[in-house]
């Protein structure tokens, strides 16, 4: 499809649609949000500019293949498990780095979030080549698994 | 602690391979070699947790910290530790045999990376302490197993996944209806919490409901009469080593569940319960049974016998007595291996002579007498013959319905096991002793077999053998499995202690 109307949309949406799912990411801690939701609104992005641009700038967007991610996104969450063993708790107990900024502000920084960007990865990567799967021709399929 | 940490490793294991494996897409050296080396690291972690149950005791882990029945608790007694290790030893055993069969083109349908998600949810269901969570697990095998099944991408694959999909969302979505109204009338997912508010539900007839509403939930995924049709219509479509890991674990995830929910869940009412159970065994054995008299395919025959001794496990767990609950313990982990083996032999038996279907082939014994061997020792051991593995599960259960005198689900048993016997007999006649109906020269010799697919095939034909010579050890296990299970009030302490 080729419009010119979508393709200029498209260059204001998408990044303010991937800073939003990154704040929903961010926010999802203790609010409504995280690493799925916020999953799912990247690719909503990223599906907008495979409909506006076609799939090879999706391509180039991504960088890696869709199933690269995903299964980089899982090994992230499974790791964010881990760290707990360090410290003689329960798998999966969350840790907390509270990073002084000054000025009072402090920044948390925690296991459960790197669990959510590895949920955030894994969304991403797993639609994309869900979509990937219905919008392309198999001979681009070749060059997904080829990562 | 640590303990906990080892059951936590069980479920880590597998995450790990599928992310590594996924990650490897593009090097399938590489992948073969991480996929196998995860399954082989999955059953050294498994057969550990199970030296440690049985050292210690029950190991139960709150996963987050967070106390039960708040968290997400993994309970792990003798039964759950003995079913993973079990389930390592076939993933282990099938990824090895793949490695002769999956080609460049099974490999790209991400063969590696599904099967250990496969492994994943099914070691996930056999931890888990929780319905809910069980559920969850339940879904990981089945979207794993959707996948799995369709590798290779012919018609008669997705025949049979369509069939397979559909008739599992049904199961699905009992269950989910089954754990509705069970949080509903407990107000509690956490198994021993739920063990725990049982007795004190007032409405006793919505929690029957509900716990028959289970039973027909797990039932259909352990494929017992009257919701078995998925099976014959499904199994004999994947490749080898995917029907092998299916045939050998996914049923018995089902029955898996089934004891779980009679033994510490509902027992409030097993004057109904039980004796359906009783009838579901009685009925499953038989329709089995006579289902697979009908077949002339050998991955069809084999899967029938597969709903036919469900109907044994079932039987056990039925008559709820000691020696009974022994009997289903030992039944499902000389099933779980005897039958994976069959799954595999039939496998390379149809690459040896070019066919699953029995009319077509033949020769087997002329041509590749060893097969013969590996063939004979599962295939009697399913039938019950001394002093292979299957005959010790027999005994013990029909020794338990003697005991408390239920003379027709004995007699049902012991038919089956004749029958058993015309099955096996026909495929030991048809593949291996009659002559190759294309000439002599269609049977290949066994040496045109890979040794991967042979090494797995021998090794669990040598555990065939240990657990029917060495009966002793397995049935010691077996009977604390039992014991355990008769015993919730230790299950509920062991899970809600520090909550308390």
């Amino acid at each position: 499809m080729s419009s010119l109307i979508l393709r200029a949309g498209t260059r204001i949406l998408a990044p303010t649609m991937l800073l939003f799912s990154v704040f929903l990411l961010w926010r999802g801690h203790n609010l409504p949000g995280g690493g799925f939701i916020g999953g799912l609104v990247a690719t909503s992005a990223i599906a907008l500019q495979g409909i506006a641009f076609g799939p090879a700038s999706v391509r180039r967007t991504l960088v890696f293949p869709p199933a690269t991610i995903a299964g980089a996104g899982v090994l992230i969450a499974a790791l964010s498990a881990l760290p707990a063993a360090l410290a003689g708790l329960p798998f999966f107990t969350g840790l907390w780095l509270k990073l002084n900024l000054g000025d009072g502000a402090v920044l948390p920084l925690s296991t459960p979030l790197v669990f959510d960007i590895g949920v955030y990865l894994t969304v991403i990567g797993g639609v994309c080549a869900l979509i990937a799967a219905l919008e392309e021709e198999p001979a681009l399929e070749d060059q997904d698994t080829g990562g | 602690m640590m303990a906990g940490w080892l059951a936590a490793f069980v479920l880590v294991v597998p995450i790990l391979s599928a992310g590594a494996t996924t990650l490897a897409q593009g090097a399938p050296r590489l992948q073969g070699w991480l996929s196998l080396l995860g399954s082989y690291v999955l059953l050294v972690v498994s057969v550990a947790l199970l030296l440690v149950v049985l050292r210690d005791g029950m190991v139960v882990l709150q996963s987050g910290n967070w106390a039960a029945p708040f968290g997400i608790t993994f309970a792990v007694d003798s039964l759950g530790a003995v079913m993973t290790v079990i389930a390592a030893i076939t993933g282990a055993a099938c990824l090895t045999f793949g490695l002769g069969e999956i080609g460049e083109a099974e490999r790209r349908a991400w063969f590696h990376p599904l099967s250990h998600v496969l492994l994943l949810g099914v070691c996930g269901a056999f931890l888990t302490g929780d319905l809910f969570n069980l559920y969850v697990w339940f879904e990981v095998m089945l979207i794993a197993s959707f996948g799995l099944m369709t590798v290779g991408g012919t018609k008669a694959q997705i025949d049979g996944a369509v069939k397979y999909v559909a008739l599992n969302l049904v199961a699905t979505l009992m269950f989910l209806l089954a754990v509705a109204l069970i949080y509903g009338l407990t107000g509690t997912l956490n198994f021993a919490d739920i063990a725990r508010s049982v007795p004190t539900v007032s409405n006793v007839g919505l929690l029957t409901a509900a716990a028959t509403l289970l039973m027909a939930a797990f039932g259909m995924k352990a494929a017992v009469f009257p919701l078995f049709f998925w099976l014959p219509a499904a199994y004999h479509t994947p490749l080898v080593s995917v029907s092998a890991v299916f045939a050998g674990l996914l049923t018995k995830v089902g029955v898996y569940a089934l004891i779980r929910a009679f033994t510490l869940l509902f027992t409030h009412d097993p004057g109904w319960t039980h004796t359906l159970l009783l009838w579901i065994a009685g009925l499953t054995m038989v329709t089995g049974v006579l289902g697979a008299a009908a077949q002339t395919e050998m991955r069809r025959i084999l899967s029938w016998h597969i709903i036919s001794q469900i109907g044994y496990m079932v039987m056990g767990l039925a008559l709820a007595t000691p020696l009974g609950l022994i009997g289903s313990v030992f039944y499902l982990v000389h099933h779980i291996i005897v039958k994976a083996n069959l799954f595999l032999i039939a496998g390379v038996a149809a690459r040896l002579t070019g066919s699953m279907e029995l009319k077509r082939i033949g020769g087997l014994y002329r041509s590749a007498p060893w097969l013969g061997v590996l063939f004979f020792i599962p295939a009697f051991s399913l039938a019950g013959f001394p002093p292979l593995s299957g005959f010790w599960a027999k005994l013990v259960l029909v020794r338990a319905a003697l005991e408390i005198g239920s003379w027709w689900i004995a007699a049902a048993a012991l038919v089956t096991g004749l029958l058993t016997i015309y099955s096996m007999t026909k495929i030991w006649a048809e593949a291996f002793w009659k002559p190759h109906p294309a000439g002599e020269a269609a049977a290949r010799p066994l040496g045109e077999a890979p040794t991967v697919m042979l090494l797995p095939i021998s090794a669990l034909a040598a555990g065939t053998v240990v657990i029917g010579l060495f009966a002793q050890p397995f049935y010691v296990v077996a009977e604390r499995a039992a014991l355990e299970l008769l015993d919730p009030a230790s299950y509920i302490a062991a899970v809600l202690g520090g909550a308390k």
